[in-house]
């Protein structure tokens, strides 16, 4: 019997319709018939996806159902047909990282899908399942028909209408749908319009994919700019708010990544767009936002060591993954210790007051934002004004321009990239695409450049501290020595790679990317 | 994915009871398991309900125009599939023939299944043929039934003759005894002799009893009707010699496999 690996047809009886001692309404139709003791089984059901609702994006969804003995991992595609499922008779634990869940097709299947973050409750409920064999005239069991009672977490907790699911046997797909299709004729029966997860999730008051870490404001040409400018700063604010959470109790790392990201736009916006933000409001957080920046540095910049440490690994040549594991557990402390300081920070009162005021002096100039400028122009004029910043810092690099100068460059056009993205509610999606896919091609690069340069820096910062307390073996401080080696190897191809990726940033057609979108101003 | 197949060249001797009840056993133990119903008879796809019948026939599943994998029916126990039987099977031969590398071709049809099942059972129609030689290619495991008669006996030297033949891979030969009528001096004398004179026959025996017979009455494995009957032990102790033999280990059982 494989009913697992095929999809169900779902439907609700109205209560108070017309049904035998199994809770079936009768089947009107000699060809089918309804076997089996149902016996009644109460399970425990959460519902998980990443706190970014990559299972929810990617058409997935993941339900964990432990009951009496049992308990098993649920993986269903968009059309309710299972794509793995895992019998977890362990305890698990949520929240849990996809590493962290047994080794099998279902892990397998989550990782591309869920990469590093970890997996969240999102929805709970309780069901008392009871499970009939639908069969032919020949008494052979052509689909599991699963009577199912849920009752959910949360304020609309119900109990919901009794569903039952119809799910057919391997190889009798066609005599299981005509099955359904006298189900679906019998009184009192309706289609499910919305699945069990849904139910549970409306019931726990989530929608999905009510988080994403994008600016996704609407912002209009007319709009007066300071008003567009503090919606852009609340969104920001919210989603900073979101990750505070997740980054004190460390669950994945993508939480501190969403934070420090919508801590460094929110600079972005006070020092590029501030002119039309009170001047007192802009010198008052504008060091506030830095130190925030700041607190969450050391954490992500050892995040994204140990990320990469699986590929420094394999690329050693010279050196083996086990003479470099020292230096993964020196990583490891350090993390441990920043994050520790990072988690104190933003206990500490100092983070309290600003999430205080900082939201509701938002609001108060909200309220009362004035006229002028217009967010149109006054977009089209700062998306303008960085571009030249960024075309005049990259013309005056040559091939003897210190690193200094790239990485200037750099900032230069993260500032023209937050720029873009804080105003994209303003262009047209695709002149949009085209500014921002020309402008990431010279970020990453620029991107590649700096960032080895650091990683070496920070290497043989590492290598220092690790001899001064003795926890590394030679063997290590050679191996670490030859991940120091490449990453100059990489560096130097970044930099080669420069000059060919500005000059078709500062070319007339990348320039006429930009034109497209600031229009006059440029 | 180890293919274990019920073989022998005289039909009655218990092939299909034994290919039904160690299929279940297998799904038991948390195999995922396909029972391959070879015989044109159709007796395993009777005992578990599902019609005789193969879209395309057999010709088309051995030509490949038909995917094995969309011919699968489940059975009503959880971990176990079936292929069905096909009146067309009984030309099987002729379609093998028509085939390059006749003799291997259905080891190469089994081939994609490897990811879908740990155990494929093939239970085979009485005969020395082309599908035989096939399924000898396909097998790790041959299970070959003997009632313990002269004749019987005579039998299994012919297979493994047949086998002795084979270039490179050859299966194991796992003979037991089948339909044992203790009240026989035959069936005694040839159950207490032939063991000590070879080595691939099992110390699992099965007797003849009613409660295999009534399987087809019951149209379910008696290891699944009848689990604490003399059969049931039987078919169980011949299941551990089996997967002894081929390397399996007991997985996860399963709990509630009854149709029920």
């Amino acid at each position: 019997m494989c009913y697992l690996l095929t999809a169900a047809r779902e439907f609700v009886l109205a209560d108070g319709a017309p049904a035998s001692a199994d809770g079936l309404p009768p089947l009107e139709d000699p060809r089918f018939g309804v076997a089996g003791q149902g016996r009644s089984r109460a399970l425990r059901r959460v519902w998980l996806d990443t706190f970014d609702w990559r299972l929810f994006r990617a058409g997935l969804t993941m339900e964990h159902q432990s009951g009496r003995g049992t308990a098993e991992l649920l993986l269903t595609g968009r059309d309710g047909e299972i794509a793995a499922a895992h019998q977890a008779p362990g305890r698990l634990r949520w929240p849990c990282l996809i590493d962290d869940l047994p080794a099998g097709p279902l892990r397998e299947h989550l990782t591309p899908v869920a990469g590093v973050r970890a997996l969240l409750p999102v929805a709970r409920a309780t069901s008392v399942l009871t499970e009939r064999r639908g069969v032919n005239a020949d008494d052979k069991t052509i689909a599991m028909l699963t009577i199912d009672r849920m009752t959910a977490a949360g304020p609309g907790r119900g109990p919901f209408a009794v569903r039952v699911a119809v799910r057919p046997l391997r190889g009798y797909q066609a005599e299981a749908g005509k099955l359904a299709d006298v189900l679906a004729a019998a009184p009192g029966v309706g289609p499910a319009a919305v699945s069990a997860f849904e139910q549970a999730l409306a019931a726990a008051g989530r929608k999905p994919g009510d988080y994403s870490s994008k600016i996704d404001v609407h912002l209009s040409d007319a709009m007066p700019a300071t008003l567009a400018m503090v919606t852009v700063l609340v969104r920001l604010f919210d989603t900073a708010r979101a990750n505070v959470d997740g980054t004190v109790r460390d669950i994945d790392t993508e939480f501190l990544h969403d934070l420090r990201i919508a801590v460094r736009r929110t600079r972005s916006v006070l020092k590029m767009a501030g002119s039309v933000l009170p001047d007192s409001m802009v010198s008052r957080y504008r060091p506030e936002f830095k130190w925030l920046g700041d607190l969450t540095t050391p954490t992500r910049d050892l995040d994204v060591y140990l990320l990469g440490y699986a590929a420094m690994t394999t690329s050693l040549v010279a050196g083996t993954p086990a003479e470099l594991a020292p230096f993964r557990e020196h990583l490891a402390r350090q993390r441990a210790a920043a994050q520790r300081q990072l988690a104190r920070g933003l206990r500490s009162a100092r983070f309290a007051a600003l999430t205080r005021r900082w939201p509701a002096e938002l609001g108060q100039l909200g309220r009362s934002p004035g006229r002028r400028p217009a967010t149109g122009k006054f977009a089209a004029r700062r998306i303008a004004a960085a571009h030249g910043r960024a075309l005049r810092c990259g013309s005056a690099i040559d091939p003897g321009s210190p690193p200094e100068s790239l990485h200037e460059l750099r900032k230069r056009c993260k500032e023209l990239r937050y720029l873009l993205e804080v105003f994209a509610s303003l262009h047209d999606p695709a002149e949009q695409w085209r500014a921002v896919n020309e402008l990431k091609a010279l970020q990453d690069c620029l991107g590649e450049f700096q960032d080895t340069e650091v990683q070496q820096a920070e290497l043989r910062a590492f290598a220092t501290q690790m001899m001064a307390d003795r926890s590394a073996p030679a063997e290590t401080l050679l191996a670490m020595g030859e991940i120091a080696a490449r990453l100059a190897v990489r560096q130097r191809a970044a930099r080669g790679e420069f000059a060919g990726r500005f000059a078709e940033f500062a070319s007339p057609r990348g320039q006429a990317r930009f034109g497209a979108l600031t229009g006059a101003a440029s | 994915m180890k293919v274990l197949a019920t073989y022998n060249i005289k039909g009655g001797v218990g092939k299909t009871s034994t290919a039904v009840n160690l299929s279940y056993l297998a799904a038991m133990d948390g195999y995922r398991v396909l029972l391959w119903d070879l015989d044109p008879q159709a007796a395993a796809s009777f005992l578990f309900r599902v019609r005789p019948k193969v879209k395309g026939g057999g010709k088309a599943l051995i030509a490949g125009k038909r995917p094995i994998d969309d011919a699968i029916k489940a059975t009503d126990f959880d971990g176990l599939d079936l292929l069905p039987a096909d009146f067309t099977y009984r030309n099987l031969d002729l379609h093998l023939d028509s085939e390059r590398k006749s003799a291997t071709r259905l080891r190469g049809l089994l081939a994609p299944l490897r990811r879908e099942y740990d155990v494929v059972v093939l239970d085979c129609p009485p005969s020395i043929s082309l599908l035989s030689e096939n399924v000898l290619h396909a097998a790790d495991l041959l299970l070959v039934p003997l009632i313990p008669t002269t004749l019987s006996v005579r039998t299994l030297d012919q297979v493994t003759d047949f086998i002795a033949g084979f270039d490179g891979r050859r299966p194991g030969v796992l003979a037991f005894f089948s339909m044992i009528d203790r009240r026989k001096r035959l069936h005694r004398e040839i159950v207490g002799e032939l063991p000590a004179e070879r080595n691939d026959v099992a110390a699992a025996m099965i007797p003849a009893l009613s409660v295999i017979e009534r399987m087809s009455v019951q149209r379910a494995p008696v290891t699944a009707s009848a689990p604490r009957s003399q059969a049931a032990r039987c078919y169980r102790e011949l299941w551990q010699e089996a997967c002894a033999r081929v390397g399996l280990r007991p997985a996860r059982p399963r709990t509630g496999s009854s149709p029920s």
